[in-house]
């Protein structure tokens, strides 16, 4: 039994997992967490030029794969290519985007692209049967963070159960380069009783509370996010404030803030860098959601030249 | 039981002893000893075989459940500053892993927790969960366990209070409430005896109908509250068959108990008798009550107010009407009447004591049932001892009529301020 001083210490300090227990420490018994081989890796390597203009992806679609949501619990999820959410596609504007679905599970399924694109291609009418495959082909525009999805009825589930990712359609003139990661933010209803069991950056609940993210003091971040789940959700960033381009559409900021409200399959481009070191949680300011698992830590470390010179004195 | 089963035929002469001669009878006689053991042993050695083959082999039914069944029953939930404590049974039929844990209050919160001795418990084994959770008293909060697999258990805590520790004070206090709610309750209906004994005779048959209107509406309510707290028992103990054992169980053992008293005093006591089998009826009773009362509080789930102890003893007051209804006319020790007191109100507070320090649903359902069974018991006995007294007929005089839904009517009336 733990006395209240010591509740109430471990209550009013979100100590970093690194440093020792906090109260979003999950002591899982056996002290078991995310295996760092399963966290979904946030960070976008820069953008390449696509050979011929043209971007070709394979996206395997898989059911029933056991998706580890929180540390011990697993449930079956749909998957693109054993991805929870899917993984990241990137094109620039005006590349000739090629996507080829490969359907291995039981059920039809589609990708519904968001963005500019002719109707037969928009992943409602082609609907794929179970061991087919079918090539989505368009030209990337405009620029902007896109989601994709499966269309297939009922939509709500084949979603819910993990086929959604991010497609960032980058501008012609490309954006100034940056440290960049991509965040996804959804929801698990794991008794299907219509409340969500647990949320999630990328799918796993506290995994980057399990396994901080390390940023460098002074370094510029672009972090693109997404909101895959039918509620509002507000990534909010603690001590800091965040250049903020809605849906990535536009190369001019809407906006200087710390919250940002994302509705239903609402993005956002967020850029911002941290002047002091230190742990830092980056959260979902929906309470029940940073409960739940939207939440995670930045570990904002000093540059290493800096460290450098500080261990040679 | 096979003894019994051969040896009946054999020592009762029956038809084979006429259709038999003398000298052929001891052969045929080990003859149908073999045939009757072999005939009992069959079907267990067969049922043995049975069972080997389809622990072997299977059932053949390929009937795998498409999702984990898994169950998992909160059996007690204890409140410690700090710490949300949950004792959990496994009712399923496959060991199920606790992975996550979470807290509710306005919304639900992932929390850390411990699992002693083992997150993975098997079948019918239990858990205790450890939530080192900052709860604060007066609010309502849900302890919620995930499985690895998935399913979620859900347990309400209505209104968190500190659950009692086994201490002197909550002792004492404990104690008390169990005084405040059976013994003097019980004492002060005693109470009434020399008034009681004033009446004249008809008022004195109108008294002992209220009794048994009182006691019917105690019977009904003990099993309302039994088959309320059956719902918490946990499945596989089968809380609605606990009832029916408790139920019938305690009659019978009644009736063999009072049945030997009499053989022993003859008929002569029978007022006295009967006065000490209500006691003991309502003793048990009171008992399951205790057990109800001081679990409700152990969970939390009642704030003991005065009000509430005011109900709950002006409804017990009837209980002592109904312990001395029977010996208004008969004559005996003054002494007797303490130890029906005691009898029936004693262990009220062995129950709140028992309920708020290890409250368990499972003898709580007991208790009642068993308190239940022995007021039948009593309706039943006080009944025909009216009947012998002054006949089936003045069951429908409608003074006496009125005597027993007068009974039922003052039940109701101070269960207005029980009902929480």
């Amino acid at each position: 039994m733990i006395s209240v001083e010591q509740a109430a210490r471990a209550n009013g300090h979100h100590h970093p997992p690194t440093l020792g227990s906090g109260l979003y420490q999950y002591e899982h018994p056996g002290r078991r967490r995310f295996d760092p081989q399963q966290v979904f890796n946030p960070e976008l390597p820069p953008p390449t030029p696509a050979p011929n203009g043209i971007r070709e992806f394979t996206l395997v679609l898989e059911e029933d794969q056991m998706h580890e949501v929180a540390p011990g619990v697993k449930m079956p999820a749909w998957t693109f290519n054993g991805s929870l959410p899917g993984p990241v596609l990137r094109a620039t504007e005006g590349d000739t985007i090629r996507v080829t679905l490969v359907n291995k599970g039981r059920l039809p399924h589609s990708i519904h692209f968001h963005g500019i694109h002719p109707a037969k291609m928009d992943g409602v009418f082609e609907i794929v049967a179970p061991g087919a495959q079918f090539t989505y082909e368009f030209t990337a525009a405009p620029f902007g963070i896109m989601p994709y999805h499966c269309h297939t009825m009922p939509t709500s589930q084949h979603i819910h159960n993990g086929l959604y990712g991010m497609l960032i359609i980058d501008p012609k003139q490309g954006r100034k380069p940056m440290r960049e990661l991509a965040m996804v933010m959804s929801a698990f209803d794991l008794d299907r009783d219509g409340e969500a069991d647990f949320y999630a950056w990328n799918g796993r609940a506290f995994q980057y509370a399990d396994h901080p993210v390390t940023l460098t003091r002074g370094e510029l971040v672009r972090m693109y996010v997404l909101n895959m789940f039918e509620e509002r959700m507000v990534p909010h960033l603690h001590g800091n404030m965040y250049q903020l381009y809605p849906s990535g559409t536009s190369l001019q900021p809407a906006e200087y803030t710390d919250v940002k409200t994302l509705n239903i399959a609402e993005r956002a481009v967020l850029e911002f860098q941290y002047d002091f070191p230190g742990f830092y949680m980056f959260q979902c300011h929906v309470s029940e959601h940073m409960e739940q698992g939207l939440m995670g830590w930045f570990n904002v470390v000093e540059p290493k030249a800096l460290v450098a010179q500080k261990e040679r004195r | 039981m096979a003894g019994t089963v051969a040896e009946k035929p054999v020592g009762t002469s029956t038809l084979r002893d006429d259709a038999q001669p003398a000298p052929a009878e001891s052969g045929a006689l080990a003859h149908s000893r073999i045939a009757i053991i072999a005939s009992a042993l069959l079907p267990v050695m067969l049922l043995a075989g049975i069972l080997y083959f389809l622990v072997r082999r299977g059932t053949g039914l390929n009937l795998a459940p498409p999702a984990p069944i898994e169950r998992v029953e909160f059996e007690r939930v204890e409140l410690y500053p700090g710490e949300i404590r949950a004792h959990v049974i496994n009712t399923g039929p496959e060991p199920v892993t606790i992975a996550q844990v979470q807290v509710g209050w306005l919304n639900r919160a992932s929390w850390e927790f411990t699992v002693t001795p083992n997150a993975t418990i098997p079948r019918l084994g239990r858990a205790i969960v450890r939530i080192p959770y900052p709860w604060v008293a007066g609010e309502p909060y849900e302890v919620v366990l995930l499985t690895a697999n998935t399913l979620v258990f859900t347990h309400e805590i209505a209104i968190a209070a500190e659950t009692p520790v086994a201490g002197g004070s909550t002792l004492a206090s404990l104690a008390l409430l169990g005084v405040y709610v059976g013994v003097i309750p019980v004492f002060l209906g005693i109470g009434w005896l020399p008034f009681l004994r004033a009446l004249p005779q008809r008022w004195y048959y109108f008294f002992l109908n209220l009794t048994v209107g009182l006691l019917v509406f105690l019977g009904v309510d003990a099993l309302h509250e039994a088959l309320e707290s059956a719902a918490r028992v946990p499945g596989p103990y089968q809380g609605v068959a606990l009832i029916l054992i408790g139920l019938s169980l305690s009659i019978l053992l009644l009736y063999a108990i009072s049945g030997r008293v009499k053989d022993r005093e003859g008929s002569g006591g029978s007022g006295l008798l009967l006065a000490y089998t209500i006691a003991l009826s309502i003793g048990v009773h009171n008992l399951g009550e205790g057990l109800a009362i001081g679990g409700a509080y152990a969970l939390g789930e009642i704030a003991t107010g005065t009000l509430l102890v005011l109900g709950f003893t002006l409804h017990n007051l009837t209980e002592g009407v109904a312990v001395v209804a029977p010996v208004v006319r008969a004559r005996f020790r003054w002494g007797h009447l303490l130890w029906l007191g005691l009898i029936a109100g004693l262990p009220t507070i062995a129950g709140t004591m028992a309920g708020a320090l290890a409250y368990s649903a499972l003898w709580s359902v007991l208790f009642l049932a068993v308190g239940a069974g022995a007021i039948i018991q009593v309706v039943i006995e006080i009944t025909r001892h009216q009947i012998r007294e002054s006949g089936a007929a003045s069951l429908a005089n409608a003074f006496n009529v009125a005597g027993f839904a007068a009974g039922l009517a003052v039940m109701y009336v101070t269960g207005l301020f029980v009902t929480v």
